[in-house]
């Protein structure tokens, strides 16, 4: 029974994360219960208020931003290679490409492509930087990419200046790139019940999720970065070329990281301007990791931080601190590991005890 | 039964070399500070303020590169050092404010930051999560943590709130006695060599934290403990070879519980120093890269005490120049680096390696051209000026370095082969 149970892989990662889940209320529970709340009428509270439609469609639009954050991560993940710089990279790409969009008036369609193109470019060749010094000088790119993020805040610092490629936005302190006409603009698709509008961008995140698991179950290339993740020595004894796939994963997952802030660019701002969202390259890494790099589980590990994030916005009114939902977040996160390293632990001795039975070593 | 063994380690050879080279680094450094002082005239290159800040910034980047060389000699990649920090900046500032004795606050930072060392030490050693995974959770779980705690305990006080804690008690600050005036006044007349000098002694022995004398103690006291004892052989070979060392009888598994701790204690001290010395008191946010920082410290001293401490005053003093000196002196820096890759295109030239030469030439170049076509560095990226050393330290330094052979290595008791 156990065997057929854990005998996929992937109801392994399910049986890890309904797991890891359950680890986290309860943890969650310990902490509002010692700090004096109720956390059943807690968890009550957040579920009403997520359920209501303008809470649907705030979920749905940044759960795409942070699958697109998540996938960019995971192309890296996949090859053991870490790119800790989404944060930098989606944050650069989207400034430039609000510049660029904001600046060139375009026919429709070309204007939303060519913006695009440029926040994918400006994403992948920042993450270059970080590959190159991989491939030719052997710095680990976990400490070049959040270096590159630090330094990547100070070009936007540089860059986001009225005498530069800013403007002042009409009626407050704020300052921003010159918003992207109405041509540029994507419309959003209108929800049952709510006034807001679901970015149109979530359709193509949808897309780059098809595309990230073609890429890695149907092409050569994916197949080779696989084979590199799960052993270097043995992919290049079997004609990989190591450094090629370091600086094509990396530049791959630099633009992806381009796409991060294009629903919310395209879809909600226009422009880029000082209160642009920040941080969604660190919570694309939990993600990737709760969603074990897969396609599909990234999807619902998005969908569920982003559910925490919008529904945790009701507690300030209950007077309890919204943070408890990071608590929540962190511990899914550190136990969905530990749990899936022994979930496969215990898989793998379940797997030798069965074939050891087939052989018929060990009776039955 | 191993004391035997353990009386004479083995031939460090490390040891006295390094030491005596950093000597001589340090000087050449120095006269290069000077020349380049005269040169730009930009006072604040070697001035006593930029010295005394160095130290300063130095501290918490020296310990969290002190606490990844703990780890990683064990073998435990710790990328966790980042959040380790933020818990100790936050364990500081509620021992601190709670009991309104700044020495518990150091305690309550230095737990905060090893009860952090302990997560990533059950995730990586007890479960065999990968080592960066887990480091990565640690960082992203701490300003959680830290932020739900604020919320609860600081909001109420007078002058706290979500993002930071009520003023804290400070710790009395020392200074070796006569040593202030006399040389202040040295400082003042910009003399060749005897001004800076007076600037840098005088940066270094006023206004001294006991935090910042027990960070400096601490680099010497693990060099002796990891190298000198029974305790550290045992602990540097589970991170080159566990399998060997548990078929010696070493308990790799608390091996690399108490380095992992000792490292998280570290970090945390780090972050003591981040809230009550370099400010005063806790803010959100307030350890920015540093435990990263920290991190490229230990790479850049090749896993080795004396030079970690060197790689975290190149860091201290990148930062500190651009908070006292401002642009203009991070501009002036653009002189040295580019005579620098001057220098290093001839050696390579001379080497034979041509490539190379040519393309320190063209940088060198360039750099150079940098600075005689601009009076300033655009103050939004000088910002940023350690995280750039950082990144160009790296580029150009990383090459003859060892790491300990297992580190990051995932080890399970005996599944040796």
């Amino acid at each position: 029974m156990i065997y057929r149970v854990l005998a996929k892989s992937y109801t392994r990662t399910i049986v890890a994360a309904l797991v890891a889940l359950v680890f986290s209320i309860a943890i969650t529970s310990i902490v509002l219960s010692v700090s004096g709340f109720n956390p059943p009428s807690t968890f009550q509270a957040m579920f009403e208020f997520g359920k209501e439609p303008d809470s649907i469609v705030n979920t749905v639009n940044r759960a795409a931003t942070y699958y697109l954050s998540a996938l960019a991560v995971a192309v890296g993940f996949r090859m053991n290679l870490f790119n800790i710089g989404v944060d930098g990279q989606y944050r650069l790409a989207a400034m430039l490409a609000a510049a660029a969009g904001g600046a060139w008036a375009l026919p429709v369609v070309l204007h939303q492509v060519v913006i695009v193109i440029v926040a994918v470019v400006v994403g992948g060749l920042w993450a270059a930087i970080a590959a190159v010094l991989k491939v030719t000088r052997g710095v680990s790119e976990v400490i070049s990419t959040i270096m590159l993020n630090f330094i990547a805040s100070g070009v936007i610092a540089f860059l986001l200046n009225p005498s530069r490629l800013a403007t002042k936005v009409a009626g407050s302190n704020n300052i921003g790139t010159k918003p992207i006409s109405s041509s540029g603009r994507m419309p959003g698709i209108a929800y049952p019940g709510s006034e807001l509008k679901v970015y149109s961008f979530v359709l193509i995140a949808a897309l780059a999720g098809i595309a990230f698991w073609y890429m890695i179950n149907r092409t050569r290339f994916g197949f080779d970065l696989r084979a590199t993740g799960l052993s270097q020595s043995a992919a290049v004894a079997s004609g990989v070329d190591a450094k090629r796939m370091v600086v094509t994963a990396m530049v791959m997952s630099g633009a992806v990281a381009g796409l991060v802030g294009m629903p919310q660019l395209l879809g909600g701002s226009y422009s880029y301007s000082l209160d642009f969202p920040t941080g969604i390259g660190f919570t694309g890494i939990g993600i990737a990791l709760l969603g074990r790099n897969s396609p599909v589980g990234i999807a619902f590990a998005s969908l569920l931080w982003a559910f925490l994030d919008q529904s945790s916005q009701i507690l300030d009114f209950n007077d309890i601190p919204k943070e408890i939902v990071a608590i929540t977040q962190a511990a899914v996160l550190l136990s969905v590991v530990v749990v899936y390293e022994i979930v496969s632990r215990v898989g793998k001795r379940i797997d030798q005890r069965h074939v050891a039975a087939q052989l018929g070593e060990v009776p039955a | 039964m191993i004391e035997q063994e353990v009386r004479t380690p083995a031939p460090d050879t490390g040891g006295a070399r390094p030491r005596g080279g950093g000597l001589v680094i340090g000087l050449g450094v120095f006269v290069a500070l000077i020349l380049l002082r005269l040169i730009t005239g930009e006072t604040d290159i070697t001035s006593s303020g930029t010295m005394g800040a160095t130290l300063a910034l130095a501290v918490p980047i020296g310990m969290a590169a002190l606490g990844g060389l703990w780890s990683e000699r064990s073998g435990v990649v710790n990328i966790g050092l980042e959040g380790m920090m933020t818990f100790g900046t936050w364990g500081a500032a509620f021992g601190a404010y709670f009991s309104g004795n700044p020495w518990l606050g150091l305690l309550g930072g230095v737990i905060a930051g090893a009860l952090g060392g302990l997560l990533h030490a059950i995730a990586t050693v007890t479960f065999g999560v990968d080592h960066i995974v887990s480091g990565v959770a640690i960082t992203i779980l701490a300003p959680g943590v830290t932020r739900y705690l604020s919320d609860l305990l600081f909001t109420d006080e007078q002058g706290g709130g979500a993002t930071q804690s009520p003023p804290l008690p400070s710790f009395p600050t020392w200074s070796v006695p006569g040593v202030g005036k006399p040389l202040g006044s040295l400082e003042k007349h910009h003399w060749i060599l005897i001004s800076d000098l007076a600037g840098l002694v005088r940066g270094v022995l006023t206004g001294l934290s006991p935090i910042t004398l027990i960070a400096i103690l601490l680099v010497p006291a693990s060099f002796f403990l990891l190298w000198r004892t029974a305790f550290g052989l045992r602990l540097r070979s589970c991170g080159e070879n566990p399998i060997a060392a548990e078929s010696l009888g070493v308990a790799v598994y608390r091996m690399k519980y108490a380095a992992v701790v000792i490292s998280g204690g570290l970090a945390g001290l780090g972050g003591v120093f981040l809230a009550m010395v370099a400010s005063s008191n806790y803010q959100e946010g307030q350890v920015n890269g540093r435990g990263y920082i920290g991190l490229a410290a230990m790479i850049f001293g090749n896993w080795r005490p004396g030079m970690v401490a060197g790689g975290a005053g190149l860091f201290g003093y990148a930062d500190a120049l651009q908070l006292r000196g401002g642009a203009g002196a991070v501009h002036a820096m653009l002189l040295l680096i580019g005579i620098g890759l001057l220098a290093l295109a001839v050696w390579r030239g001379y080497k034979g390696r041509y490539v190379a030469a040519v393309i320190s030439a063209v940088v060198a170049v360039g750099v150079l051209l940098w600075f005689f076509l601009t009076d300033e560095l655009p103050r939004e990226i000088v910002t940023y000026s350690p995280h750039i050393t950082t990144l160009l330290v790296l580029a150009f330094a990383a090459q003859r370095l060892r790491m300990p052979a297992a580190d990051g290595m995932r080890y399970r008791k005996g599944e040796g082969a």
